[in-house]
């Protein structure tokens, strides 16, 4: 069989170490067997109409490996459905991507799961909204067909169906639970109802403004995807981040990872029945948002990164208030660490609740918070640290026992960690400038960023068009690979628990629909 | 216990003159008062996402922290729309959640009251009117307030709340 000669894809920069490859559809799949087998794991998948220049269709596939990232680029002829073979059967959590591929661009993998995941009727079957000569002010009445989802069948099995509204204030979504009695046989989940053609969105901006929506993808995460579409256009201009801007950049990281924990270690308590570890830990965070208001201008930093650098310095005696403000958190933390260790009716509902074995995890892919509480080490800020966390040296904090007990405590060893990063960035501060000029970019250059937000890698990858304009934007959540996690995590857990048990991974819905 | 005993009471009542930072403005103070005099303590307020970016939720949930502690003057989440006076919706309404945004307000009994939060709810935000976006919830359904900022403060969504209620 002839081998398909290799070339590498023109440009493509990132904030990470990082090369690629242009394969035929026979390496496509090899290669991925090679990164598997050398332990690698899959971090996102997309696809692009490059029909106006070359009358292709590609599929992009960015692995994460010991020495950086590797990406993998495979063109397709323009046929009737331009095909790939699929991946899955390597990375599980790649389904759910070259499901949604199709239902954007209309490429298929080889998978034969061809049910729509986020097309739900909103739009025909036979339209493809990614593809270039799709006009995106078009809107469709809904044509929502009934979903076929995979039936359990014996004696008193059950089906409960849960969403897309739930009884709290969350994000939309579908659970299809199958049950004996409370015991839960198989859990599928249906995603895509918050999916608001963000991709498509990104195609009619400018460079200079794409960072407002990529922070908007999934605001519980706005400064990581904000930071991970800058990394991404800045590669691409060759601007270099002011080392000054770097830092608050990371203040900003480690400030988000903060008010997420703190609220996620309330809510626990709270879905656990100790009502008073909610009031505790969301008082925490208010006081948290409060000061950044004082710090950064703003509760929420949807605005804070922008391309070049960030939007605004810290007044003159913040250091100071966030300094000693630390301290008192980190009293605080520790204090209701003990109170949480120490109090059986938590430690129960905790402790073999959702389990995910070492195992599975490696298996299924699992990434961030919830790969590590299940022991998989992979932290991009400590295995591929980018500036600022090249000089800063954060430490891995990992638990081995993958039940909701290991991710609570992972949370409480993140805060300890997080502030110590806070601490260090404010104690060792440089002066310098916060903004640099970022030029436009060279059209046709593919720009790659990629941040560690606190929930896991977040990924942009940014191809420029002529003019200052985005000609492709893929955005990708951790929440893709850790949303099968939890269909294993529930296995023989009751439904009473799925609450917890869910919100101990608390991942992102409109961060994975797009 | 003991431990758990000395934080709470160290902690002490942190429940705001209402609301918390502006609690200066007239405005603010007046707010507290319709709540009781209005509502009588007695509102039920059902949230539904119809395809936020989740940074307005994270606002509507700081609603309910000790600082602003809105159950303390009536107000309270409901899990059901059948239970609910007043539907929060977030977010621009995406194509995939139209039909449920729908279902849940008919579910809800009359009279009922809509508010949209956040710029999406309002006018559809950073996302517009897309081929997956309806853009702004009065395209969907009838609003009757909406609440600027991205997200906004849980103060602003208080207000909007109180307007909503007092105009009606
Ligand atoms: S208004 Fe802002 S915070 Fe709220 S859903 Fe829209 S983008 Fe997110």
């Amino acid at each position: 069989m002839m081998h398909e000669p290799e070339r590498s894809i023109g440009n493509l920069l990132s904030n990470l170490p990082c090369k690629s490859k242009v394969v035929g559809a026979l390496d496509w799949h090899r290669e991925a067997g090679n990164v598997r087998a050398a332990g690698g794991q899959l971090l996102t998948l997309w696809g692009a109409d490059d029909r106006d220049r070359d009358g292709s269709f590609r599929i992009f596939a960015a692995y994460l490996l010991d020495d950086g990232i590797e990406v993998l680029e495979h063109a397709m002829g323009n046929g009737i459905t331009p095909t790939y073979p699929s991946l899955a059967e390597l990375f599980p959590c790649a389904l759910h991507m070259e499901r949604a591929v199709y239902d954007l661009l209309g490429i298929a993998s080889m998978e034969p799961d061809h049910r729509g995941w986020l097309r739900h009727g909103g739009w025909p079957r036979s339209e493809f909204p990614l593809r270039r000569d799709f006009d995106a002010s078009r809107q469709f009445a809904i044509d929502s067909q009934p979903y076929p989802f995979v039936q359990v069948e014996g004696d008193g099995v059950h089906e409960i169906a849960v969403g897309p509204v739930h009884a709290g204030t969350i994000e939309p979504g579908h659970f299809r639970f199958s049950v004996v009695g409370e015991k839960v046989l198989r859990l599928e989940e249906r995603l895509g109802y918050t999916h608001k053609g963000v991709s498509k969105r990104f195609e009619q901006m400018q460079q200079a403004e794409g960072h407002r929506l990529a922070a908007r993808l999934s605001g519980d995460s706005a400064v990581a995807f904000s930071w991970a579409y800058c990394a991404a256009l800045e590669a691409i201009t060759h601007t270099g981040c002011p080392p000054r801007a770097a830092n608050l950049r990371a203040l900003a990281l480690e400030h988000e990872r903060l008010a997420n924990h703190l609220g996620d270690l309330g809510a626990l308590g709270n879905d656990a029945g100790f009502a008073f570890g909610l009031t505790q830990f969301s008082r925490m965070k208010e006081d948290l948002l409060r000061l950044n208001v004082a710090a950064f201008g703003a509760r929420y930093l949807l605005d804070f990164v922008q391309p070049g650098g960030v939007a605004t310095e810290l007044p003159e005696d913040t250091p100071r208030l966030l300094l000693d403000h630390y301290l008192v958190l980190e009293e605080r933390v520790s204090g209701l660490r003990v109170i949480y260790d120490n109090h059986a009716g938590l430690q129960d509902r905790f402790r073999e609740a959702g389990t995910l074995s070492r195992e599975s995890a490696v298996k299924l892919g699992a990434v961030g918070l919830a790969g590590r509480a299940s022991g998989v080490p992979l932290d991009l800020r400590v295995h591929h640290p980018w500036p600022p966390y090249d000089r800063m040296k954060p430490k891995l904090v990992m638990q081995s026992t993958g039940d909701v007990a290991a991710r609570v405590y992972q949370r409480f060893d993140e805060v300890f960690e997080s502030l110590r990063l806070c601490r260090m960035i404010l104690e060792n501060s440089v002066a310098g400038p916060i903004q640099a000029d970022c030029p436009l970019a060279e059209p046709d250059r593919l720009g790659l960023g990629l941040i560690e937000s606190w929930r896991g890698p977040v990924i942009i990858a940014l191809e420029s068009g002529p003019g200052g304009t985005i000609r492709r934007c893929h955005a990708h959540d951790s929440s893709w690979q850790n949303w099968p996690l939890i269909e294993y995590a529930i296995l023989s857990n009751i439904v009473p628990d799925f609450p917890l048990i869910n919100k101990s991974f608390n991942l992102s819905y409109s961060g994975h629909d797009g | 216990m003991i431990n758990t005993l000395s934080r709470m009471i160290r902690t002490g009542i942190l429940t705001e003159t209402f609301p918390a930072p502006a609690s200066a403005s007239p405005a603010m103070d007046r707010l507290q008062k319709d709540m009781r005099n209005i509502l009588g303590r007695a509102l039920c307020i059902r949230h539904v996402d119809a395809g936020s970016c989740n940074g307005c939720e994270l606002e509507i949930h700081a609603l309910n922290n000790p600082y602003y502690n809105i159950e303390g003057i009536g107000m309270k989440f409901v899990a059901s729309p059948r239970h609910a006076d007043l539907l929060l919706v977030t977010g621009p309404v995406t194509a995939n959640m139209e039909e449920a945004l729908k279902r849940t307000l008919d579910a809800m009994p009359d009279p009922k009251l809509v508010v949209a939060v956040g710029d999406c709810g309002a006018c559809g935000g950073v996302f517009g009117k897309s081929y997956a976006s309806r853009g702004a919830v009065a395209n969907v359904i009838p609003v009757q307030r909406t609440v600027a900022g991205c997200p906004p403060s849980p103060v602003a969504i208080l207000e909007a709340i109180r307007s909503a209620v007092i105009e009606a």
